[in-house]
C-alpha cells in the first residue's frame, strides 16, 4: 500500500516535471533574485534594508498608478461579472438561436487589439464619430481619450471584449443545477425570482470564484488597449502600474521595480492564501 | 381560462423583451467587427472622408458612412503587393504564436493531468503558487524574466518571447478542472487491466480532455496572437516585431491600408474561432463548473 502510494507520487512529479522545470527557471529562481536585490543599491552592492520599499510608496506615480489600477478593477470586476450573468440568464431561457448568440457574444475575444483600437479611436477620437453626433444634435464635444472619459472608454473596452467568455462560464453554472430542484421549488408555489435567489446563486458559488479570478487575470491585459490608444505616458485616469511598470523598465529603474513586485506577490499571495486557507477550514469542517 | 390567458401575453411580453435586450447587445458587440470589414473595402479617398481626420492628420472631419460608396479591394491590393513589412510581421507573429502553442501543449496538459489526478506531497502549495502565477500580471514577473533571459544572452531574441510563454500556468489551471472532472471509474478499469500511468495519460485523458485541450491550444493562440507586452519588452530588432505592435504604426503611417491589414491580422484569429468554436465553448465551460475534486 505504501509503495503505491509512493509511486503515484512520482508519477505525479514526473508529469509536472517538464513544466515545473520552466516555471522554476524563468520566474521562480529569477525571482528570489528580485528579492535579494529589493534590498540593496542601484549599483547592486550595498544593503540599504527597507529604502527601495519606501521609495515606491512614497513615489507619487506609485500612487496614483496603484489607485487607478485599484479603481479599474473595483469598477469593472463588478459590472462584468453582473452583466454577464444577466445575459447568461437570458440566454439560458432561449430554445431557438442559442448558438448563434453564444457566437456572436464570444467573436470580441478574437478580434486583436490593435483593430479594436482603431475602431475605438475613429469613435472617441477628438475628430471622431462621436464628437460628430453630439454636434449634429448640438451638443458639444470632448476629446474623450485625453481626458476623466479615458477611463470609461477602457471599461468599455475590457466589458466588450470579456463579456462572452463570462458568459459561456456562468452558462455552464446554471446548467449544472437540477432540473428537478426547480420543479420542487414550483410546486411548493415559488416564483422565478426566489427560484433564482434560493436555488441557482447558492450553487454557482464556485462558478463565481473561477470567473472573478478569470476576469480578474484578464482585467491586467486590457494594458494593451490603454498602451495602444494613448503610449507610455496616458491621461492619468488610465495611468495604472503597468504603465509604470513599464515605464521603470525603460528607464531602467530596477530598484523600484524590484520593490514594487516583491509587494504585489505579497499582497496577491495573501489574498489569494487567505480564500485558500478558509476553502481549507471550511473542508475539515465538513 | 381568463387567468391563464393573461398569464401567457405576460410571458410573450417577457419573451420579446428578452429578444430586444439580446438583439441590442449583440449588436453593440458586432459593430466594431462590421465596421473594420465595411472599412477595409473603401477606397483612399473615401476612407481619408470617413476616419482620416480621426486617425490621421487629415484635414476635415470625419462622416458618419456604415457601408462604402465605391466598394474596392484596392486596399489589400496595396497590403499584398506595396507592404513586405506586414508580411514580415505576419510571419513573427505566426511562428512565435505556433511555437508557444506547441510548447503549452507539452507542458500544460502533463501539468493539469499531475493536478488532477495525483496525490503527492507538496500538491496544495504548488497549485497555489500556480494560481499565483496565473495572476501576477507580466509587468510584476518582467524583470526576473529580463534577469534570465538576459543571462542567457536570449535578450532580443524569439525565444525571448516564446520561452516564458510556453510555461504560461493559465493553460495548467484551465485543462485541470477538465481532467479532474473525467469519470474515476474509466481509469480505474484500466488500472486493473495493467495499464501503466503514461498509457492512461495519453490512452484515456488526452482523448476524453480533447475539448479541453483544444480550447486551451485556442485560448493560448488568441492571446498570443495579440500580445503586446512581451515583444515590446524583450525585442528591440524592427524585423523580429510581430503584427501586434506593427499594425499600430501602420495605421499611423500608412491609414489607407490599415483596415484591410487589419481584417488579415484578424483572418487567423477567426478561422481558429469558428473550426473550434464547440471545443472552446465546452472547454471554457467545463474551467467553471463544481465538478470532480477540488485541489
Amino acid at each position: 500500500m505504501r509503495s503505491r502510494k509512493k509511486r503515484e507520487a512520482w508519477n505525479g512529479y514526473l508529469f509536472l516535471l517538464p513544466s515545473l522545470i520552466g516555471t522554476c527557471g524563468f520566474v521562480l529562481f529569477p525571482f528570489l533574485d528580485v528579492v535579494r536585490r529589493s534590498f540593496l543599491q542601484a549599483s547592486g552592492r550595498g544593503f540599504t534594508g527597507f529604502e527601495n520599499y519606501r521609495l515606491v510608496l512614497e513615489n507619487e506615480a506609485f500612487r496614483l498608478a496603484a489607485g487607478n489600477t485599484a479603481r479599474f478593477m473595483l469598477i469593472c470586476l463588478p459590472v462584468l461579472l453582473f452583466l454577464s450573468l444577466l445575459m447568461a440568464v437570458l440566454v439560458n431561457g432561449l430554445v431557438h438561436r442559442r448558438n448563434l448568440v453564444k457566437t456572436g457574444f464570444l467573436l470580441p475575444m478574437a478580434i486583436p487589439a490593435a483593430s479594436v483600437v482603431v475602431f475605438f479611436q475613429m469613435v472617441f477620437d477628438k475628430e471622431g464619430w462621436l464628437n460628430r453626433l453630439l454636434e449634429a444634435f448640438g451638443g458639444k464635444g470632448s476629446d474623450w481619450l485625453r481626458g476623466n472619459s479615458a477611463f470609461w472608454v477602457l471599461v468599455t473596452c475590457y466589458i466588450w471584449k470579456n463579456l462572452g467568455y463570462d458568459m459561456i462560464l456562468w452558462l455552464a453554472g446554471l446548467v449544472s443545477v437540477k432540473e428537478e430542484q426547480y420543479e420542487a421549488a414550483r410546486v411548493q408555489g415559488a416564483g422565478p425570482w426566489a427560484c433564482f435567489w434560493y436555488i441557482t446563486l447558492p450553487q454557482l458559488k464556485e462558478t463565481a470564484f473561477v470567473t472573478g479570478l478569470l476576469s480578474f487575470v484578464n482585467a491586467f491585459r486590457v494594458f494593451r488597449e490603454a498602451y495602444l490608444l494613448a503610449g507610455d505616458y496616458p491621461h492619468e485616469s488610465i495611468y495604472m502600474l503597468q504603465h509604470l511598470f513599464n515605464n521603470w523598465f525603460v528607464n531602467l529603474d530596477i530598484q523600484k521595480m524590484t520593490a514594487a513586485a516583491v509587494m504585489l506577490v505579497i499582497l496577491t499571495g495573501g489574498i489569494l492564501g487567505a480564500k485558500e486557507w478558509k476553502g481549507k477550514c471550511r473542508e475539515n469542517h465538513s | 381560462m381568463r387567468k391563464s390567458g393573461k398569464a401567457s401575453a405576460g410571458k410573450t411580453i417577457v419573451k420579446v423583451t428578452v429578444r430586444i435586450i439580446l438583439a441590442i447587445f449583440l449588436a453593440v458587440m458586432l459593430f466594431p467587427l462590421f465596421m473594420i470589414l465595411s472599412d477595409s473595402f473603401m477606397g483612399r479617398q473615401e476612407l481619408m472622408e470617413t476616419c482620416g481626420a480621426a486617425l490621421a492628420d487629415y484635414e476635415g472631419e470625419v462622416q458618419l458612412r456604415i457601408l462604402p460608396q465605391y466598394p474596392t479591394l484596392r486596399a489589400y491590393v496595396r497590403l499584398l503587393f506595396d507592404s513586405p513589412e506586414y508580411f514580415t510581421a505576419f510571419w513573427n507573429s505566426m511562428l512565435q504564436t505556433v511555437l508557444v502553442a506547441a510548447g503549452q501543449l507539452l507542458a500544460a496538459v502533463p501539468a493539469a493531468w499531475a493536478f488532477a489526478r495525483f496525490r503527492f506531497p507538496g500538491r496544495r502549495i504548488l497549485w497555489f503558487f500556480y494560481m499565483l502565477l496565473m495572476i501576477l500580471p507580466f509587468q510584476v514577473t518582467m524583470v526576473s524574466g529580463y534577469l534570465v533571459l538576459n543571462a542567457a544572452g536570449l535578450i532580443d531574441t524569439r525565444a525571448a518571447v516564446v520561452l516564458p510563454g510556453m510555461f504560461s500556468t493559465l493553460p495548467v489551471f484551465i485543462l485541470q478542472k477538465t481532467f479532474a472532472g473525467l469519470p474515476d471509474e474509466v481509469i480505474e478499469a484500466a488500472q486493473i487491466d495493467g495499464a501503466g500511468a503514461f498509457r492512461i495519460f495519453v490512452n484515456i485523458g488526452i482523448p476524453l480532455g480533447m475539448p479541453g485541450i483544444f480550447s486551451i491550444m485556442i485560448l493560448g493562440f488568441l492571446e498570443f496572437w495579440n500580445t503586446i507586452e512581451q515583444p515590446m519588452t524583450y525585442l528591440k530588432t524592427e524585423a523580429l516585431k510581430p503584427l501586434s505592435l506593427y499594425l499600430p504604426q501602420m495605421v499611423k503611417e500608412e491609414p489607407g491600408a490599415a483596415f484591410a491589414a487589419s481584417v488579415v491580422t484578424m483572418l487567423p484569429a477567426l478561422l481558429l474561432f469558428f473550426g473550434g468554436q464547440e471545443s472552446l465553448e465546452r472547454g471554457i465551460a467545463l474551467s467553471g463548473v463544481e465538478d470532480g475534486e477540488n485541489v
